[in-house]
């Protein structure tokens, strides 16, 4: 009886024993790969085929060619909006070493200061729209406070949003607020991983101050560190519900980022040119790229060297 | 004997009052109206509410299904409906910007319900309505634009609203120096510049040569086209306008007059109710029409229309075409125009214009002072890339003056590619 019934059993459970181990984690990773390559995956590559199209997104698209990577060419709203992208990159970076201040400053034991902690990072819990509301009215060139406080010392009135000179400046200046918040509370977590050993070999040897921070802190918040380049870069490069609360790209399009044109382009009240668009956002795509590219190889390297 | 010639009174009674029945409703309404409406702001709604409302009493067959949409989404929004899931009745604007919907084919032809007495009653923005020499869409308001201003401030400074160029600018001038600036505008999303546009080139070039200009007809570096900015420039180089307006929308704009910063503000009519709410009484508050620049031109004004279509999907397209009707009718226009519903011009000549200062004297501008022709608004005019990179440049223009051969060399250039 049994004898009869083992070989069966015994193939069916063997096929499963045998790849059980290779075939559980693809089994688990299946949503994600699948949802991941609908819409993540393919849309990159519609994407990069309708920009050789014109297209309105009602009528049938007509291909073009490379027209619109050539009007893209000499189109100054684009090197305006690259070179604003550039300098968001830049800027944004800030958030760093101010969040890494912060986190220092933060990492006391004092009455009261989760309190203090969980002000610092308030900024970082509130909505980006929210925050760009209320920068809107902190620069407000009639009665915001920023114009009111210059006044004070004989200064002022400067029209922030509203002069080509100082927008960016101005709308990056608001994001950093959040940003910085989210730099502190990864180095706050990095520093809760500081081994104290290595800080009393350190203070032996006499180290302190900066030599301290430069030589044995920083290097074991290179983790933290990590992350926050990746999310910063990440966080300037699809820089849009500032733009777009804040100034709508304006003055005549002296704040728009690449992300915000694709936008405004493509799919605004005066926009529908889904070809156009689709070009910016393979532009945007290609620079983002190799940001990810570096990420992604100095993770594996990271993974490599355990 | 009797009885049959009463019978025969009776029956000839019934005929004529079916036939009038049937002359009002045609063949009896039936299944469901749908309706997406873009009428989101307090006043329209309930307009669009009590219309819809109406209309389902009056046909006993027929249910009306009414969605109101926010007037911003709506203006993303139409584009996927339209084509997957079309309502019977949308709404949207006259002119240019219903150019993309009916060259989709996306918007059914409704000539017929034009037909007759409807030409004649709609007579004022029939052209507004036309493309290829049919119509596809109904309006159901308007609004004039005029130069809006605080009479009281005119009269410290002894000064009349102006009929010509030289007054307008002198006036300012007079305005200037006793420290108040001659206008408020809010630029900060572009189509206020854009009214100004309109204005001073329909004064300097009229009504013809500033439609060819928004049809793509004309070079934007062209002298005339220079001319109108020579004009305008003149009300800059004076600082006529308040300062840092490209930090402020609209609205924001509005406490800069009712503060008595600024002495006027070239607006829609809809300026008014929140000019009121601000505290101004009608004693306070003066319109006046653009003054003329060019005498050789014909005065020409804008006034944007609102309107109704059937996309060429709708499954009800009977019920639809009765309702665009009722929309239109004398009694209808003339009871949703009134101030405490749209407060705007009923587009119907036989309805009667709401007892409002404000509502009379567009209508008076619109009907008699306007000889040249109606314009819809730029953005509506032109075709909507175009007003974008358009009004852009007005912007900048009106900041950095100096940068207008700049400005008007990447106009030109995204008329050849636009227009092509």
């Amino acid at each position: 009886m049994t004898t009869a019934t083992l070989p069966q059993s015994r193939v069916r459970r063997s096929w499963w024993h045998r790849n059980q181990i290779a075939v559980t984690p693809w089994l688990f990773l299946a949503p994600g790969i699948l949802f991941f390559a609908v819409y993540v995956i393919l849309p990159i590559f519609q994407s990069v085929g309708i920009s050789f199209t014109q297209w309105d997104g009602l009528g049938a698209p007509e291909p073009v060619g490379l027209a619109n990577y050539r009007e893209l060419w000499d189109d100054p709203a684009f090197y305006t909006s690259l070179r604003n992208n550039v300098i968001w990159l830049l800027l944004y970076l800030l958030a760093i070493p101010a969040g890494l201040f912060i986190a220092l400053f933060l990492n006391q034991t004092v009455t009261g200061i989760r309190i203090y902690k969980s002000l610092f990072f308030f900024p970082f819990v509130i909505s980006q729209v929210v925050v760009g509301l209320v920068f809107t009215w902190f620069y407000d060139p009639a009665f915001g406070l920023l114009n009111i406080m210059l006044g004070w010392i004989g200064l002022g009135p400067i029209n922030v949003l509203g002069d080509p000179a100082y927008v960016t400046y101005g709308i990056i200046l608001a994001g950093l607020w959040p940003q910085t918040a989210y730099c502190m509370i990864l180095y706050l977590t990095g520093l809760n991983a500081v081994n104290p050993e290595l800080i009393e070999a350190g203070r032996l040897d006499n180290a302190k101050g900066w030599r301290m921070l430069r030589h044995v802190v920083l290097p074991q918040l290179r983790p933290a560190t990590f992350i926050a380049f990746v999310v910063t870069i990440i966080g300037a490069l699809r820089s849009f519900d500032l733009i777009s609360i804040m100034t709508n790209g304006g003055p005549f399009g002296e704040s728009r980022v690449l992300s915000f044109y694709m936008f405004e382009v493509a799919l605004s009240e005066y926009g529908f040119r889904m070809g156009y668009g689709a070009a910016i956002a393979v532009v945007l795509f290609l620079i983002m790229l190799c940001f990810i590219a570096y990420f992604l190889w100095s993770m594996w390297r990271e993974e490599q060297g355990r | 004997m009797g009885s049959s010639f009463k019978a025969g009174v009776a029956l000839v009674a019934l005929v004529a009052a079916s036939a009038a029945a049937a002359e009002q409703h045609e063949p009896a309404l039936s299944g469901t109206l749908r309706i997406f409406s873009d009428m989101s702001n307090p006043a329209p709604r309930a307009v669009i509410e009590g219309l819809a409302r109406e209309f389902d009493q009056m046909h006993d067959g027929l249910t009306v299904d009414l969605t109101v949409i926010d007037r911003e989404a709506y203006k993303t929004q139409i584009r996927n409906f339209l084509s997957a899931n079309p309502p019977d009745v949308a709404n949207w604007y006259a002119g240019n910007r219903m150019a993309p919907y009916v060259d989709a084919g996306l918007f059914m032809d409704i000539s017929d319900v034009w037909e007759g007495d409807l030409s004649d009653q709609l007579a004022s923005t029939k052209a507004a309505m036309t493309m290829d020499g049919k119509q596809w869409g109904v309006p159901y308001t308007y609004y004039q634009w005029g130069v809006y201003y605080r009479a009281d401030i005119y009269e410290e400074n002894g000064i009349e609203p102006a009929d010509d160029w030289d007054t307008f600018k002198s006036n300012c001038q007079t305005l200037l120096d006793a420290g108040v600036k001659c206008f408020t505008i809010g630029t900060k999303f572009l189509w206020t510049a854009a009214g100004w546009f309109d204005y001073i080139n329909m004064r300097t070039n009229g009504y013809d040569f500033h439609m060819a200009l928004t049809n793509g007809e004309v070079e934007w570096t062209d002298d005339r086209v220079r001319q109108t900015f020579a004009n305008w420039r003149e009300l800059i180089d004076m600082g006529a306008y308040i300062d840092d307006h490209t930090a402020y929308s609209w609205q924001e704009a509005l406490p800069f007059m009712l503060n008595g910063d600024a002495a006027a503000y070239l607006m829609g009519n809809f300026a008014v109710a929140p000019m009121r709410e601000g505290g101004l009484t009608d004693a306070q508050l003066g319109y006046n029409q653009f003054p003329a620049i060019n005498p050789e031109v014909e005065l020409a004004e804008d006034a944007p229309t609102d309107t109704f279509h059937i996309p060429s999907g709708a499954t009800n397209p009977e019920a639809a075409k009765a309702f665009l009707r009722y929309v239109t009718s004398p009694e209808v226009q003339t009871r949703i125009n009134q101030p405490d519903a749209l407060g705007q011009l009923p587009v119907n000549s036989e309805s009667s214009v709401a007892d409002d200062k404000f509502l009379k004297a567009g209508f008076e501008t619109l009907s008699s002072n306007s000889p040249g022709g109606i314009a819809q608004f730029f953005d509506r005019d032109a075709p909507a890339e175009m007003a974008k990179v358009a009004m852009e440049g007005f912007q900048r223009f009106m900041v950095r003056p100096d940068d207008l051969d700049m400005v008007l060399d990447q106009l030109e250039k995204a008329r050849q590619r636009i227009y092509e």
